[in-house]
């Protein structure tokens, strides 16, 4: 038992350093295709580190406002970030911290990581700073509600709250065609979109003080605070593509008491479909427009409404099947 | 499950997503498209029906919501925008938001109601008939809160995709029945085609708020 | 061999087919009075013949009742029509090719009633009741003024959402009737239907007929469902006010009262009764108190009519053989008086040339024989004796009275409300300076007398005949 222990802390350990490897890979891949689309060279797919190892040589500049809040931000955004990403079953569905990975306690984390950054970014007192916070939370009291009633949905239709559980039975029904999980898949992806400042919601290409959601919240940060942010941000992307792949397309995942070999299928199935997820995403971006931010609160209420739709529906269905 | 009712269910709920839709549009555009979607998913429907049910008749249902309703009356009551230079946007009488909040909690009443009341029957008829309701409040709701002449006609046909929806689900409904409603549709249309026109002949406008002022009693 | 009830229909649509085709207005004004003519006849050989039930057709005491009254109005409103909307052109309201399309489209209207009336599908029912209004749709909008599109724009949105309601709780009374009936038309059959009441369900019945009473009752102009009611009897042509007034709301009631007689087969569903009452005073009441401040004499006379729909629907939801009498009764009065007035207004808006009240006064000096049956008929709607209007009226109090003393203030209360609206208005029109133009009216005053003398009649005496057909038609309803 004590070696099966142990084997299941490495496998544990390999999942979180693989996410944190390839997560810059993956911004590197939507930045490549969005570049590509737009018939530019693009930056080199390895830029994102590049990026990073320059940012944690750089000298960290903090104001003379910051109290000590802004500087432990960086290091408890990344943390939670990193455990949440741990928490989403990405190659197998049986792995060590399994068991508490709950679709409740990964909006939890989540959101404790957006409160902090919020608070970051309102400690010095610029105002773009406040803008970024306060349309951040506008975006948050939308998403995360959604978020929960997607949550919600999954567990009435699979029985548990648990992320394995749950992509153990889309693994068990694959073609069960159901109106309220199409519905909760879309309103997932809205609150994907959103949740990692993607277009049209944000656009972490630029820093125009009109539309700037994340990016005006972080800009007092520099060297590696800014980096762990950065960090955080890449593995929240991968984060949410994995939820959606391990919820909508658990195929070739690993079972629970797969050995190394079923891992190394999982591992690959899962990676293929993670740099496929990224490059549809630079798709997504390229084909439509950033949005107004007044009309933010109408799109991610899509997200709401589908999510409340799929709800219902969900209840309706089972009454039918009871 | 069967996969049938799957398919029928699935089909019912892409009509009320494109319901949503039709609240959550700015543009009279966007609206004729997110109509033709919603009026080509009934045609899909029906004809599921048609063919699951062996009801053969249906088939000229789905025919005409998918030429009519799909079709032809988008393309007409887009050339008609175009033709008389309306205002490209639609006029609200409330926001987005509580649009589409007031359709949430229209929709959780149907669903309530119909489950509520109709706990005898089988329980795929009564699926069909909380989302039609659903669609037809929703159309309803369409009517109430957006002003503009085009888009209240798009309200109102979208109630009776609802119905039609609703006539599909009740299983062994005489055709009489679908046929008169696709006709009466057709006359509905030609009564709001007349109106739309002679609307714009007295107004440059097919803003009803514009009629409103013309009240008898405050003349 | 052919039936009365396939007279009934299919000459008025035979009828409106041939108008269409004939250009000159005058042949289409003829051609109209006779087919109308033809059509009262038939419904008065259904009055003497045997009824009739089948799988698409039922002709029974109650809706013989409707249909009586319908080809009646029909045949007096074309007759009105004829000589009133030939002035229309001569002012140059209306083309000439506006009168044909207009004829036509009366004959179309009042087969589409007769559909109605006569069907036992709530299907065909459902068709007809919607072909008739969206043809007075059409009609509302004839005039093509600012006013008159608005108003049948406002009639049309209404109707609209009426009729999709309706046709929602058609659907939920076959859904409730199919486990008892089986697919297929049968459970579509009101006869059918009424026999199983008792084996449907309860639920779904109580959802149906919330439906309908919403649906069918926006047609009636229930009050807060009443919106379309005025605009459209003041935009659109006199003899249109006549018959919606008179036979439209009736129709839409005839069908809300057929779903009512469904829904009470079935113990266990709800009852009726108090939501009837409860809007029907609604409608009654505020109908009385908005009487006072309409300018528009075509519009103060739609408000009085949802006050009388209201005080019908009242008594009909008391229910029981003496009040389903009364209330019949009302109805038939009513029609017959309120289709009057508005003949007298249309004389009086060619007199005068408006129809606004602060511009009729004095006609007793310019228009005396005009003056003295319009104030006859304003003296009957509010409900004096001689008048057949007084007797139901009566009837209904005094029955109420029988069974609730207190709830009979409310439709007292009510009545005299608007009897205060209408002795106030009768007088300013009546007496005074007369004040703008004095026209010669040309409309023909045939069918005004006409029916001034039939409610005069029935005030003064009522053939036991017809007491008794009309008691058989109140122990139908229940």
């Amino acid at each position: 038992m004590t070696g099966d222990l142990v084997v299941q802390f490495l496998a544990q350990g390999a999942q979180m350093t693989f996410v944190l490897l390839i997560a810059p890979l993956a911004v590197g891949i939507v930045r490549r295709v969005k570049a590509r689309l737009m018939r530019r060279q693009g930056p080199p797919l390895l830029q994102a580190y590049f990026d990073l190892a320059k940012l944690l040589r750089k000298e960290s500049v903090i104001a003379e406002t910051a109290s000590w809040l802004f500087r432990s931000a960086p290091y408890l955004i990344f943390a939670l970030t990193w455990v949440a990403a741990a928490l989403v079953p990405s190659f197998a569905s049986g792995l060590m911290f399994n068991w508490a990975a709950d679709v409740v306690a990964l909006v939890a984390l989540l959101g404790a990581a957006r409160a902090l950054l919020a608070l970051a970014g309102m400690d010095v007192g610029t105002s773009f700073g406040g803008i970024g916070s306060s349309r951040e939370m506008m975006i948050a009291t939308l998403a995360e509600p959604a978020m929960m009633l997607i949550v919600l949905t999954l567990a009435i239709a699979a029985g548990t709250t648990r992320l394995a559980g749950v992509a153990d039975f889309f693994i068990a029904e694959p073609f069960a065609v159901r109106v309220s999980l199409a519905l909760s898949l879309i309103a997932l992806i809205i609150v994907a979109l959103a949740e990692n400042a993607r277009i049209p919601v944000d656009n972490p290409a630029t820093h125009l003080e009109l539309t700037m959601v994340h990016e005006a919240m972080v800009l007092e940060y520099s060297g590696r605070h800014l980096a762990l942010i950065e960090a955080a941000s890449h593995l929240k992307l991968v984060l949410y593509i994995s939820l959606l792949i391990c919820l909508f397309a658990p195929f070739g995942m690993a079972p629970a008491n797969a050995g190394v070999a079923g891992w190394a299928i999982g591992l690959a199935a899962w990676s293929v479909k993670l740099l496929i997820g990224a490059a549809l995403l630079g798709v997504w971006e390229i084909s439509i427009a950033k949005m107004r931010v007044f009309r933010l609160p109408d799109f991610v209420g899509i997200a709401f409404v589908f999510g409340f739709l799929a709800i219902l529906l969900a209840f309706l269905t089972r009454g039918v099947l009871a | 499950m069967n996969q049938a009712y799957e398919i029928s269910h699935l089909l019912a709920g892409a009509m009320l997503v494109t319901s949503f839709a039709l609240l959550y549009q700015e543009r009279i555009a966007a609206v004729l498209n997110a109509f033709a979607a919603q009026s080509i998913t009934l045609a899909l429907a029906v004809a599921w029906a048609a063919w699951s049910d062996h009801r053969p008749d249906l088939f000229i249902t789905a025919l005409i919501a998918l030429t009519l309703k799909g079709i032809i009356i988008p393309l007409a009551l887009r050339r008609t925008v175009e033709r008389l230079g309306i205002h490209r946007e639609v006029e609200k009488v409330v926001g987005v938001g509580v649009a589409l909040l007031v359709g949430l909690a229209l929709t959780g009443l149907a669903q309530a109601l119909v489950v509520k009341v109709a706990s005898g029957t089988p329980s795929h008829a009564r699926e069909a008939l909380a989302l039609a309701l659903a669609i037809v409040l929703l159309g309803f709701l369409m009517m109430i809160v957006r002003r503009n002449a085009v888009t209240q006609i798009v309200g109102f046909m979208s109630m009776e995709n609802g119905l039609i929806l609703a006539a599909t689900g009740a299983r062994g409904m005489p055709l009489v029945v679908e046929v008169s409603v696709a006709f009466s549709v057709l006359i509905a249309l030609f009564v709001f085609a007349v109106f739309v026109f002679r609307i714009r002949e007295r107004f440059d406008t097919i803003d009803i708020e514009a009629l409103d002022r013309m009240r008898g009693d405050r003349r | 061999m052919i039936h009365a009830y396939q007279l009934v229909v299919l000459v008025p649509y035979a009828a409106a087919l041939i108008l269409v085709a004939f250009p000159g207005y005058r042949v289409g004004a003829i051609g109209n009075v006779l087919a109308s003519a033809v059509t009262f006849g038939a419904g008065l050989w259904l009055m003497v013949g045997d009824g009739q039930v089948g799988e698409y057709v039922i002709v029974d005491e109650f809706n013989i009742v409707f249909i009586a009254i319908n080809t009646l109005v029909g045949f007096t409103t074309a007759l009105f029509s004829a000589s009133y909307i030939g002035h229309e052109i001569e002012t140059g309201r209306l083309s000439p090719l506006y009168v044909r399309f207009y004829h036509a489209m009366f004959q179309a209207m009042m087969g589409s009633m007769n559909v109605a009336l006569v069907a036992n599908n709530i299907g065909v029912m459902w068709v007809g009741l919607e072909l008739a209004t969206l043809i007075t749709v059409v009609m509302v909008g004839l005039y093509r003024t600012p006013q008159a599109i608005e108003a049948a724009w406002k009639y049309f949105i209404l109707a609209s959402v009426g009729i999709s309601l309706a046709f929602f709780g058609t659907i939920l009374i076959y859904l409730a009737g199919q486990p008892a009936l089986g697919e297929g038309a049968p459970a579509m059959t009101w006869s059918l239907l009424q026999a199983a009441a008792a084996q449907m369900d309860p639920g779904i019945l109580d959802l149906a007929f919330i439906f309908l009473l919403i649906g069918y009752g926006t047609k009636v102009g229930l009050a807060p469902l009443h919106a379309w009611l005025p605009d459209a009897h003041a935009e659109g042509p006199t003899p249109i006010s006549a018959v919606l007034s008179g036979l439209l709301l009736n129709v839409a009631l005839y069908a809300l009262l057929r779903f009512k007689m469904l829904v009470a087969g079935q113990p266990q569903a709800l009852d009726p009764g108090p939501i009837m009452i409860v809007m029907g005073l609604v409608s009654l009441i505020f109908a009385a108190f908005m009487l006072y401040q309409r300018r528009d004499i075509k519009r103060f006379f739609a408000y009085s009519s949802i006050e009388h729909m209201g005080l019908i629907v009242f008594a009909f939801g008391m229910g029981g053989p003496l009040a389903n009498f009364a209330g019949l009764l009302h109805m038939a009065m009513h029609s017959l008086t309120k289709s009057g007035i508005f003949f007298a207004v249309g004389h009086i808006a060619q007199a005068k040339g408006t129809q606004r009240f602060a511009e009729i006064t004095g006609l007793s000096v310019t228009h005396p024989r005009l003056a003295v049956a319009f104030a006859l008929a304003v003296l009957a709607i509010a409900g004096l004796p001689p008048f057949g209007v007084f007797t139901s009226e009566f009837l209904i109090l005094t029955t109420t009275f029988a069974r609730e003393p207190w709830l009979a203030l409310l439709p007292a209360f009510g009545l005299l409300v608007g009897f205060g609206a209408l002795l106030m208005r009768l007088q300013g029109t009546i007496f005074g300076e007369p004040v703008g133009p004095a026209h010669r009216v040309d409309a023909s005053s045939v069918p005004m007398v006409l029916h001034l003398l039939l409610v005069f009649a029935a005030g003064i005496f009522l053939p036991p005949a017809l007491v008794a057909w009309f008691q058989r038609a109140a122990e139908l309803l229940g």
